[in-house]
């Protein structure tokens, strides 16, 4: 692998580093906001692999100027723009859900809630025994 | 004149209707207008299948941009049919949801509910209608996002349903997102979006990395929308803790919108001849599937909530539409699109019952349903015909879909597969029989006042039973349907 593996595919390697970072973060925390931040970075990975895709070396913005020009591919530009307009809503989606969690469970982590369901479903006996183990 | 639009009437009418009911005052007056929409888009899916049965596959394009520049919509016999499912679920099950929203919403959410709800239906037409992929992504959202805000809505019934909204965001975002992923993989190398100019290009460039990597995320994507298992996590306390409608809804029309594009993907773009199709269809999906028909059906029958239960019932059964397609045969994809169909109808007029049953008694679990046999006779009956229908007994639906799969195994000579499609209905048989048993075999608990559903909750039930047992007897003409619809997949037709 020569350096222009890594500097010439730089955007590339940054996307999958993202991705990972979000998709850990997804997974690892408990936490249900850090858990829709970790969605985000996942998110905007993708982003970054189309804005990435779309450019042409030494090429300018796709304005029509009447001279011939080399010009970036747009349509993965204006793709990604739903696609943002898409990870907003989510986020926003999210963010509210968590907001009727809080209010409901009182908490946002993950374990309190499903402790919170357990005792619910099976009666305080079990939650008992939950916390003697 | 007109007729010519229909293939965009078809996803804008419901969109346009969904920013106007928000204007409506009170809820029914929004449920009028969604009832008006969702009859308006059944009547353009009819004469969509009507008009590709008679001259073969539409093309429509956007504002007139020739495709593969513009967008353009494709209706063929495969996803006119998925389109008549959808709409006509729809319809059926609107009446039913007047009712029962009415009950389980508050009032000054059920305006909100039914923007939601047209705003689910845009998103699942679009994503079957359209032929270009990225589009298809886009629709897939507007579906998956009104989706978790309806699921979001059974909060006022149990509070768990707003954490099963919340891991379906999760999950579904990051399905949604490995499909985009993928589609941006192929637009990379083919530099087109066009569904039928992605099948034209793919097989020029043959087997390259790039390619099989958006393959991989192709399908991992649409196998988590699709609760393919074993990702399918989601589903079950989303089907459990939405608003009865919803889960009728959801469990007839969303999964089965995402093995349609599962197959459009498959079958049409990447067609059989892609390098990973083969391994991936026979070592990847044909396990999968026959895991899920099991572990699903095995712990649905242990499960203490019925409507979770029938949740993990529709993993199964989503299992077995994949075995069909993993065959990649006609007979095989004639068995998938069936279910598709048959599912739809089952599992419609089950989560219809239940609904009934959380509508007078609060919850559904293997308790409440002691002695409801005598108590809401109709109700039950209904749940019993569903019941046959999902173990696929003879004279209903199910043992259609079943027949053809069986044919499309020992067709493909795998013989183990059929007596194992054979052996997983005997646990369907297990936890309906639970059922049936705590309902005719057991008494009603003392002081049970409640009684049978109101009409507006049993006719829409008895409606889809009535259609589980039509096409059980009558199948000929969803065979033909699904038949053509698999010779256009596996690009067979005539």
């Amino acid at each position: 692998m020569g350096v222009d593996d890594i500097l010439g595919l730089f955007n590339y390697w940054m996307v999958i580093v993202l991705m990972m970072i979000g998709l850990y973060t997804v997974v690892s925390r408990g936490n249900l906001v850090k858990k829709i931040v970790g969605l985000n970075i996942f998110q905007t990975s993708v982003f970054l692999l189309y804005i990435s895709m779309g450019k042409v070396t030494g090429g300018t913005a796709p304005i029509l100027t009447g001279k011939p020009e080399v010009y970036s591919n747009p349509l993965p530009h204006v793709l990604i723009l739903t696609a943002i307009v898409v990870g907003v809503a989510t986020t926003a989606l999210g963010l509210a859900l968590v907001v009727r969690i809080k209010n409901a469970y009182d908490t946002i982590e993950e374990d309190e809630i499903q402790a919170a369901d357990d005792e619910k479903e099976f009666g305080d006996a079990a939650a008992a025994e939950d916390g003697r183990r | 004149m007109i007729a010519a639009h229909l293939p965009i009437l078809q996803v804008v009418v419901p969109l346009i209707a969904a920013p106007l009911s928000v204007f409506c005052r009170r809820g029914s007056t929004a449920w009028a207008l969604t009832f008006g929409v969702s009859i308006a888009a059944l009547a353009i899916s009819m004469a969509l299948l009507g008009q590709v049965l008679d001259r073969g596959t539409l093309s429509y394009e956007l504002g007139d941009w020739a495709a593969p520049w513009g967008i353009e919509y494709r209706v063929d016999a495969a996803n006119a049919l998925v389109l008549l499912i959808i709409s006509g679920i729809s319809t059926v099950v609107l009446p039913y949801a007047r009712v029962s929203i009415a009950h389980e919403i508050e009032p000054h959410n059920q305006t909100l509910f039914y923007t939601c709800y047209l705003l689910c239906l845009t998103g699942l037409l679009g994503m079957v209608i359209t032929g270009d992929a990225f589009n298809a992504f886009v629709f897939l959202e507007i579906s998956s996002l009104s989706t978790y805000v309806l699921v979001a809505m059974g909060a006022k019934r149990d509070r768990r349903a707003l954490t099963a909204a919340y891991t379906y965001l999760v999950m579904g975002t990051i399905g949604a997102t490995f499909f985009v992923i993928g589609v941006g993989l192929l637009y990379m190398m083919t530099g087109t979006l066009n569904m039928a100019d992605l099948a034209e290009r793919i097989p020029a460039i043959g087997a390259n990395r790039t390619l099989v990597v958006a393959f991989a995320f192709i399908v991992t994507g649409l196998g988590l929308k699709l609760a393919l298992f074993p990702m399918h996590l989601w589903l079950p306390n989303a089907y459990a803790f939405a608003p009865s409608a919803v889960t009728v809804f959801l469990a007839a029309t969303a999964t089965k919108a995402a093995v349609y594009l599962l197959l459009r993907f498959l079958f049409t773009i990447f067609g059989t001849t892609f390098p990973t199709f083969e391994p991936t269809l026979t070592y990847l999906l044909l396990p999968l599937a026959v895991i899920a028909m099991f572990a699903a059906s095995t712990v649905a029958i242990f499960q203490v909530d019925i409507k979770r239960m029938l949740a993990y019932s529709s993993i199964a059964q989503l299992g077995y539409m994949v075995l069909g397609m993993s065959f990649a045969t006609v007979t095989g994809l004639t068995s998938t699109i069936l279910h598709l169909f048959n599912h739809a109808l089952m599992k419609g007029a089950l989560f219809m019952a239940l609904g009934a049953v959380v509508m007078r008694f609060g919850d559904a679990t293997i308790d409440t349903m002691r002695g409801l046999g005598r108590v809401m006779p109709w109700t039950m009956a209904a749940f019993v015909a569903g019941g046959l229908s999902l173990i696929g007994m003879p004279l209903t639906v199910g043992f259609i879909s079943k027949w053809y799969l069986v044919a499309a195994a020992l067709e493909s000579g795998l013989w183990p597969i059929a007596v194992l499609v054979v052996a997983s209905s005997l646990l369907a048989v297990i936890y309906i029989w639970r059922v049936v048993e705590a309902a005719y075999f057991d008494d009603p608990p003392e002081g049970v006042t409640a009684g049978e559903a109101p009409p507006a909750l049993l006719i829409p039930t008895w409606t889809l039973i009535g259609a589980n047992i039509y096409f059980g007897i009558d199948a000929s003409l969803t065979t033909r349907v699904a038949g053509e619809a698999a010779r256009v997949l596996l690009g067979t037709a005539s």
